[in-house]
């Protein structure tokens, strides 16, 4: 049998149309119906919903306005896998994780601040001082990983560094269950900004402004350190070539522990953001949107970084638009239970049609 | 290749070392003392050291949390010993006494500052049980200081232990570990001395009705290490004397210990009771899955997340097969009630079916995406199980209910040894299975897959057919646990089927050996066995399953008891070195072209 058949869609050239039905296998059949599955549910369930007209404008508007919150939360860990993968080609499967301890860290000083009156007092200066906390927390932990479980790695091919990685990731939850608990914790409200304005009769929360905003400062700033500093030009140099990289004199063992740092930097803000969005802490909380960032850094194209952010708004606003604009239409009862499933078969789409992403086009086939 | 693997980069590494030797042994006191007291502080911040400390080994004198402690201050000894093993004893003594004391104040120091402020409302763990644990009870300033002493001790104790002859130092491991074993499981072991007067004198001469004696600990240190000794001298002469075996003489052998195993699996339920029983239920569902995920991991090396969706579906439909109530799809259709022996058979074709359609989409996915993707799928298994839209057919968030246990010619299977005999049935003949497939051409062409894809295909290898057959066949092992899961607990919620169960089966393959089916059982009977015996921990269990998985990575990643292929391929440099000899490689070469 052919490769044809493990890369379904690609007629070959020169060949007619009855020659390329003969070569279709089961596969490929299989394949031409999850892809029509989906692509029905998604516009018949978008026709249902539209010709429905049960939601207005203003609704659809705190859908997007969510979907792009939460999306910009998503870009911000899909950075940091990006990152990682570009420079070492590994799943940094406890990235999630890396998250939660920002977001756990970041908890005990936002309440202690809640309890003193600073939070209410000085709300700039208190989420400034709970940034602060929450990524040095989740950066020393992100280097400490690389340090104990993925170093020894570095030229392991196979599955290992997934296996560590995924041990890191348990030992991580359980680590602060055990030292925290394991109950939900609900973060103090950020009074100043849990209100909303209205701009032309849609409903603006600020708290949204808020992350968005954050979040693009962050990336920003992010993208100017890997495009405009030595360091940035290094980690581009790795992630293109390691060995040629270290050829030229580059320390790949001080880059990598950069990239960790970066991904440490950007996953306790993301952190502190996702709790202040959804009001409470678990130790599980990590897994999740770690998982599905990773989904948006595939799907931007692993290794790029303007593509893990694409693709991480790309994904918050499916998930938050998608459940009632899909599943509404076609009659199924509480849509939102399935967002989930939303997030979960774009991610597997996007891996099993498009591996290499809507940006990369050179990282995902060496190791992939 | 990075340039610290520059073999003349390294040489001037060392070199730089080797010159400020001054320096080196007190960073080496610093770094292993910080490393053992953090180790000390980790466990008691987690919450664990505590809870070790609620078991005796021997009643009233050591807990096994005081014997962690101790296990630091060996462990800082040991280290110190085996980083300098080329300087004179005596300056190797006072490094360890001094790393061992270090340990010691860092805990010490922890105390102290719990003392001083209560930090109970951020780490639940610390709190004043902890303190006085921490000081044996002695309060603050002596506490500490025993705590320094107790570390330098201890650590001193662990260099020394370094210097005794290897036979020695094992006898005297065996013997602790039997009395640790002894200690620990002191409740079971005495539920299992029950019967006889004999073995009911012997029970009062080790035991109180609380736990080991002191005088019971030396009598189990002195028999065990005495055993110990007796074998290994036993074991020296006679490897002496026997030529090795040939092979179908250690055929025969491995199936006599085959046939004593076995027969001891079918004898301890029925003497040790039930709980016993139900653990090794347990244990025997998930050596039921572990060889189905290993046929997938070990053998194709297709690295299956979502293994648990396998499970689930077995589990499932047994449930909705026989199940009595309105969930069941015979409340409600034509389909008539089924007992567990009828479903069984469907519950694993349906599975090896959802195993087939599951493979098909991932057929041309790889390596680590794969892990991914099938994670993802199991987690849309488990959001549609949970969701309302699933729930007229699968019962949502209560699950299905009052699911009838197996019966044999009107015999009910009802309790948990008796379903363990069921499992133990099961495990049997899949084991045989899973055997056969290994060594057939199916397992051969998996192998092949595993190391590389593309070769074996150019070597006219079906991938599609032998992919998808590993994860149809993978997911016959998982239907048939999860059928016989859905009898064991009458009753099947979405929450049982979480990604952890994929995690676990996957630590239990990684832990015992990939490939390997003996691998799975001790896999099985160590990561699932051990935490449900000891009870109290349960909740420290996946904490374990994650330090496992990197700890394993990182010093034995063949496992405990590795397939012999894959032990040569992770040891494979020394083997290249022998076979160099130019004899050795024609006779390969013959062998290679029959």
């Amino acid at each position: 049998m052919s490769t044809s058949t493990l890369t379904p869609g690609l007629p070959a050239p020169g060949r007619t149309f009855k020659q390329n039905l003969a070569r279709l296998t089961f596969v490929d059949v299989a394949l031409w119906t999850l892809r029509l599955l989906v692509l029905v549910v998604v516009v018949g369930g978008t026709i249902g919903t539209l010709i429905n007209t049960k939601y207005g404008v203003a609704q659809w508007f705190d859908f997007i306005m969510f979907g792009v919150t939460i999306g910009s939360i998503y870009a911000q860990i899909a950075l940091g896998y990006t990152m990682v993968y570009g420079v070492l080609r590994l799943i940094n499967f406890a990235h999630g994780d890396i998250m939660m301890t920002g977001a756990f860290s970041g908890y005990f000083i936002a309440t202690s601040f809640d309890r003193s009156g600073f939070l209410g007092a000085h709300p700039v200066l208190a989420v400034l001082g709970t940034l602060a906390v929450s990524v040095t927390v989740s950066t020393a932990i992100a280097v400490l990983a690389e340090r104990v479980a993925y170093r020894p790695f570095r030229h392991v091919r196979g599955l290992a560094p997934l296996i560590c990685a995924i041990g890191v990731s348990f030992f991580l939850e359980q680590t602060f269950r055990g030292m925290f608990g394991a109950s939900v914790k609900s973060y103090p409200d950020l009074h100043w900004a849990s209100a909303s304005f209205s701009v032309a009769g849609l409903n603006v929360p600020k708290i949204d402004l808020l992350v968005i905003g954050c979040a693009i400062i962050s990336m920003t700033v992010l993208y100017l350190v890997i495009h405009h500093t030595k360091m940035g030009t290094a980690i581009r140099a790795v992630s293109e070539d390691t060995e040629a990289a270290a050829l030229m004199g580059i320390d790949v063992n001080r880059v990598v522990v950069f990239t960790f740092m970066l991904g440490g930097v950007m996953a306790g803000i993301a952190g502190v953001f996702y709790a202040f969005v959804f009001k409470q802490i678990y130790f599980y909380m990590g897994f999740t949107p770690g998982i599905k960032a990773f989904g948006a850094a595939v799907l931007g194209g692993i290794g790029s970084v303007p593509g893990a952010m694409i693709g991480g708004f790309f994904l918050g606003i499916v998930e938050s638009v998608g459940p009632t604009l899909f599943f509404d239409g076609i009659g199924i009862p509480a849509p939102y239970q399935l967002r989930d499933l939303i997030a979960f078969t774009l991610l597997i789409m996007v891996l099993i049609f498009r591996p290499n992403g809507l940006l990369g086009e050179r990282l995902a086939k060496p190791r992939a | 290749m990075t340039a610290e693997a520059d073999p003349a980069l390294t040489v001037l590494l060392h070199d730089s070392e080797r010159t400020d030797d001054g320096r080196r042994v007190p960073r080496r006191i610093l770094s292993t003392g910080l490393l053992f007291g953090v180790i000390g502080i980790y466990v008691a911040i987690i919450g664990l050291l505590l809870m070790l400390h609620g078991r005796w080994i021997i009643l009233g004198v050591i807990s096994l949390g005081q014997a962690t402690l101790m296990a630091i201050g060996l462990g800082a000894g040991i280290t110190i010993a085996r980083r300098g093993r080329a300087e004179s004893r005596a300056s190797l003594l006072l490094q360890s006494v001094l790393a061992g004391a270090l340990a010691g104040a860092v805990l010490a120091l922890l105390t102290v500052i719990m003392g001083l402020i209560d930090l109970r409302t951020i780490f639940i763990a610390l709190s004043r049980p902890l303190a006085k644990m921490l000081t044996f009870g002695q309060g603050q300033p002596i506490g500490p200081l025993l705590l320094i002493l107790g570390g330098a001790l201890f650590a001193a104790s662990g260099t020394l232990l370094t210097w005794l002859p290897s036979r020695g130092r094992r006898v005297l491991i065996v013997g602790v570990c039997a009395v640790v074993v002894a200690g620990v499981f002191q409740e079971l072991i005495q539920i299992m001395m029950q019967a006889g007067a004999l073995i009911g004198s012997v029970r009062d001469l080790l035991y109180t009705w609380d736990g080991l004696t002191v005088q019971g600990a030396v009598i189990v240190f002195v028999v065990a290490s005495a055993v110990a000794a007796l074998l290994a001298a036993f074991a020296g002469r006679k490897r002496s004397v026997v030529p090795i075996l040939s092979s179908g003489a250690q055929r025969r052998r491995q199936a006599i210990w085959l046939a004593i195993v076995f027969a001891a699996l079918v004898v301890l339920p029925l003497v040790a009771g039930s709980y016993i029983g139900q653990v090794m239920m347990l244990v025997g569902l998930y050596i039921l899955m572990g060889m189905g995920l290993n046929l997938e991991i070990g053998l194709a090396g297709l690295l299956d997340l979502g293994f648990v969706a396998f499970f689930a579906v077995g589990a499932y439909t047994t449930a909705l097969l026989t199940a009595d109530s309105p969930t069941a799809l015979a409340s409600y259709t034509m389909i008539p009630h089924l007992s567990f022996w009828g479903a069984m058979p469907i519950a694993v074709t349906m599975s090896v079916i959802v195993g087939v359609l599951f493979g098909v989409p991932v057929l041309g996915v790889r390596g680590d995406y794969l892990a991914v993707a099938t994670m993802g799928l199991g987690e849309i298994v488990r959001v549609i199980v949970l969701s309302d839209f699933a729930a007229p057919l699968l019962g949502g968030a209560q699950g299905v209910l009052q699911i009838p246990r197996p019966s044999i010619f009107g015999y009910e299977l009802s309790g948990p040894v008796q379903l363990f005999y069921l499992t133990l049935v099961a495990s049997t003949v899949a084991a045989y299975f899973a055997w056969r497939l290994e060594n057939s051409r199916l397992g051969r062409a998996w192998m092949a897959l595993r190391d590389d894809e593309d070769v074996a295909q150019a070597l006219g290898i079906s991938l599609v057919r032998s992919k998808l057959l590993a994860y149809g066949l993978g997911a016959a092992f998982a239907g048939l646990a999860g059928s016989i899961f859905a009898t064991m607990v009458a009753s099947v919620y979405p929450s049982s089927f979480q990604l952890l169960i994929s995690i676990n089966v996957l630590a239990l393959i990684i832990i015992g050996g990939m490939g390997s089916l003996p691998g799975v059982i001790v896999g099985a009977a160590a990561l699932v066995g051990l935490p449900e015996l000891l009870r109290e921990f349960g909740e420290y269990r996946y904490l374990f399953y994650g330090a496992v998985l990197i700890i394993m990575m990182r010093i034995r990643p063949e496992g405990l008891w590795p397939s012999p292929v894959r032990r040569r391929e992770l040891h494979s440099d020394d083997q290249i070195l022998e076979m160099e000899e130019p004899e050795e490689s024609l006779a390969l070469a013959r062998q290679v072209g029959e």
